[in-house]
């Protein structure tokens, strides 16, 4: 192996794990203040169609990304007005904003796909990635809107009591967990491919939530976690190239396992749990009780 | 004028609007998805008739109506017993992939055989490979205590990449082209049809006799009145005496052998082999079906035929209105979301003064 080579493959890397950076930074936060939102999928190919089909119409990135962050904004919405406002459970809705989301937009881009576009350098967004990283870190550790969001998720009904209030504060985790979404949409479809093709997040929104999970909820953690995955699904295919006998799906399969196996480890331990996920996590804030 | 709206616990609990919920969500659903068909310039009245009304119109039609609805009971039967005792085994997609893998795998081995002993034999591994793929996590959620939801959902995806580790590894059919398929099952291996010529298969007969089960345990079992005790409150069971893991554990491998049983039907009725995409989405979907049917097993049965509807309206779609079949998941999607919305009425009184 040659100096150019491992730099083609590290660059492969870092262009291909992005959208995984994205998605799952967004989730950490939502999930942060103790709403889990299984709409990834949905809500990343729903980002994804709509930058597609406002870039073909208008031929600007800029509304394209627009569009495709009001796309999130309104999705991830809903699912915030059913989890907060009417208490569903967020399983169930979760999984109907994926399974609503794969549908709607397989519709959308029926007619578009195939066209060609310009796509966008991916380098702005992947630079962009490290900073929102940086920052969601600064955000929920060293400040005290961060520290609410901390501590609406651990206990919202001590978070209540103190005042704050907890519904708003989720409906912000939520929207904004639903914005990285699209944005990592866009970038698969504006940046990454780019081109629209029914489903073509590939399962990158399962990969993400795993993510959160593999990061013990703490954002460099997803950093690293992230360019684990993401360059694992990358040597998968070079190691065939230079005749590895291991089977790919050993590979692909490496996230899930791995998650599960740090979910045991934090699990295992009480106070180890309570270090890591946020105790509130899934369980509905119910006002009237 | 100012309107107060207040909202209260509901103290009076309303069958009827448990009951009449699930019918909402339905009417919303077809209002909005006559709007969507507006969009897509396309006459409501006619997308209807074609997604709703066409597929069912003659024999094949009711026979593949058949067909989809019958995994999508039997998983929505078997996870009914997790949900009623309040644990999230969102994995059954991968728990039907374990059953087909392992029922399959027998019907590979065997590939000479002409034993009607054959398919007993594949429809037992199937239940087991579902019940053992559905123990990890519980064994995990009970031993380390790890959420069940997130680890039943990452087992599916493990699953699907095992099984698409053995069609195009060791089980690839080596007179299939290159293509990623197993070698079909021998014909002894194969799921008797109920009529010449169509494709639904003795698996309605599994589904009905699951339901009438289900229903008694339900209705007349202990173990029946302990998953409810213990879905209103794990406390309360656990003062009560009752072995809240054990309940976990038996939850969990019930409705993992149903999602295995519905995996082999599969494979061994409608598709005939092994190969990647045995399973549109029943897993998930059938987590819609148990919601929509209420945990109630004969509920069930009735939301089973209705989402298998959208799969073959979505069918008939895409070849008559030129929108992809994907359109299903919109309505599926679409019906979740206002079930759940409509749920609201249900545990809250609103009053508008």
């Amino acid at each position: 192996m040659n100096i150019e080579l491992i730099i083609g493959i590290l660059n492969i890397v870092l262009i291909s794990t992005t959208p995984l950076v994205f998605a799952g930074i967004g989730e950490l936060v939502t999930e942060k203040s103790g709403v889990l939102n299984l709409g990834l999928e949905g809500l990343m190919l729903v980002g994804a169609v709509t930058g597609f089909i406002t870039l073909v119409l208008t031929g600007n990135h800029f509304y394209s990304l627009f569009f495709s962050i009001i796309s999130g904004v309104i999705l991830s919405g809903i699912f915030a007005f059913l989890v907060l406002n009417l208490m569903t459970n967020q399983i169930a809705t979760g999984l109907a904003l994926t399974i609503f989301g794969i549908g709607l937009s397989a519709m959308l881009g029926k007619k578009f796909s195939g066209t060609p576009i310009e796509g966008l350098n991916p380098y702005y967004f992947i630079t962009i990635s490290f900073l929102l990283v940086f920052l969601v870190s600064y955000f929920l550790f060293k400040t005290k809107s961060g520290l609410i969001v901390r501590a609406v998720g651990e206990n919202h009904n001590s978070a209540y009591a103190l005042g704050y209030n907890v519904i708003k504060t989720r409906y912000m985790t939520i929207i904004f967990g639903g914005i990285m979404s699209s944005i990592a949409g866009f970038y698969i479809s504006i940046c990454y491919a780019p081109m629209w093709q029914e489903g073509m997040t590939a399962g990158r929104g399962w990969i993400a939530l795993a993510l959160v999970v593999f990061a013990t909820w703490k954002p460099w953690r997803l950093l690293v976690g992230a360019y684990i995955f993401g360059g694992v699904a990358i040597m998968q295919m070079n190691l065939q190239a230079i005749g590895v006998k291991l089977p790919g799906q050993f590979f692909n399969m490496m996230p899930y396992l791995a998650t599960i196996i740090v979910l045991v480890f934090i699990s295992s331990n009480k106070l180890r749990l309570k270090l890591s996920a946020p105790a509130s996590l899934n369980i509905p804030f119910e006002k009237n009780q | 004028m100012v309107y107060l709206i207040s909202i209260k616990l509901r103290e009076d609990y309303s069958n009827l609007i448990f009951y009449l919920s699930p019918l909402v969500a339905v009417v919303l659903t077809l209002f909005f998805g006559s709007f969507i068909f507006l969009i897509l310039n396309l006459s409501p009245i006619e997308s209807f008739k074609i997604f709703f009304i066409s597929p069912i119109s003659n024999s094949y039609g009711i026979s593949e109506l058949f067909v989809k609805a019958t995994p999508l009971a039997i998983i929505a039967l078997g996870l009914s017993y997790c949900f009623k005792n309040n644990i999230y085994n969102i994995g059954a997609e991968g728990q039907l992939t374990m059953g087909a893998i392992f029922g399959g795998g027998i019907g590979l081995l065997f590939n000479d055989s002409t034993s009607i002993f054959l398919l007993p034999l594949m429809i037992l591994f199937g239940a087991i490979g579902g019940a053992l793929w559905a123990s990890i996590p519980a064994l995990l959620k009970t031993k380390f205590n790890t959420n069940e939801i997130l680890t039943s959902l990452m087992l599916t995806y493990v699953a699907l990449f095992i099984l698409d580790y053995f069609v195009v590894g060791p089980w690839k059919d080596p007179a299939g082209y290159g293509l990623p398929k197993s070698m079909p099952f021998p014909d002894a291996g194969r799921l008797p049809v109920l009529f010449d010529g169509l494709r639904i298969h003795i698996g309605v007969y599994f589904a009905i006799i699951i339901c009438f089960i289900t229903h008694i345990v339900y209705n007349k079992t202990l173990f029946g009145f302990k998953l409810r005790v213990s879905g209103l409150s794990s406390k309360a069971s656990q003062y009560a005496g009752f072995k809240y893991k054990n309940l976990i554990f038996y939850t969990f491998i019930i409705s993992g052998a149903c999602a295995g049983l519905a995996g082999l039907f599969e494979v061994s009725g409608p598709i005939g082999l092994l190969y990647r995409d045995i399973s549109p989405n029943y897993g998930f979907t059938a987590i819609i079906v148990a919601f929509l049917g209420r945990l109630n097993p004969i509920g069930i049965i009735l939301s089973s035929l209705l989402i298998a509807l959208t799969y073959l309206g979505a069918e008939d779609a895409q070849l008559f209105l030129k929108i992809p079949s994907a359109v299903g998941f919109v309505f599926q999607g679409l019906v979740l979301f206002f079930l759940l919305g409509t749920d609201f009425l249900n545990k809250y009184k609103v009053s508008i003064s």
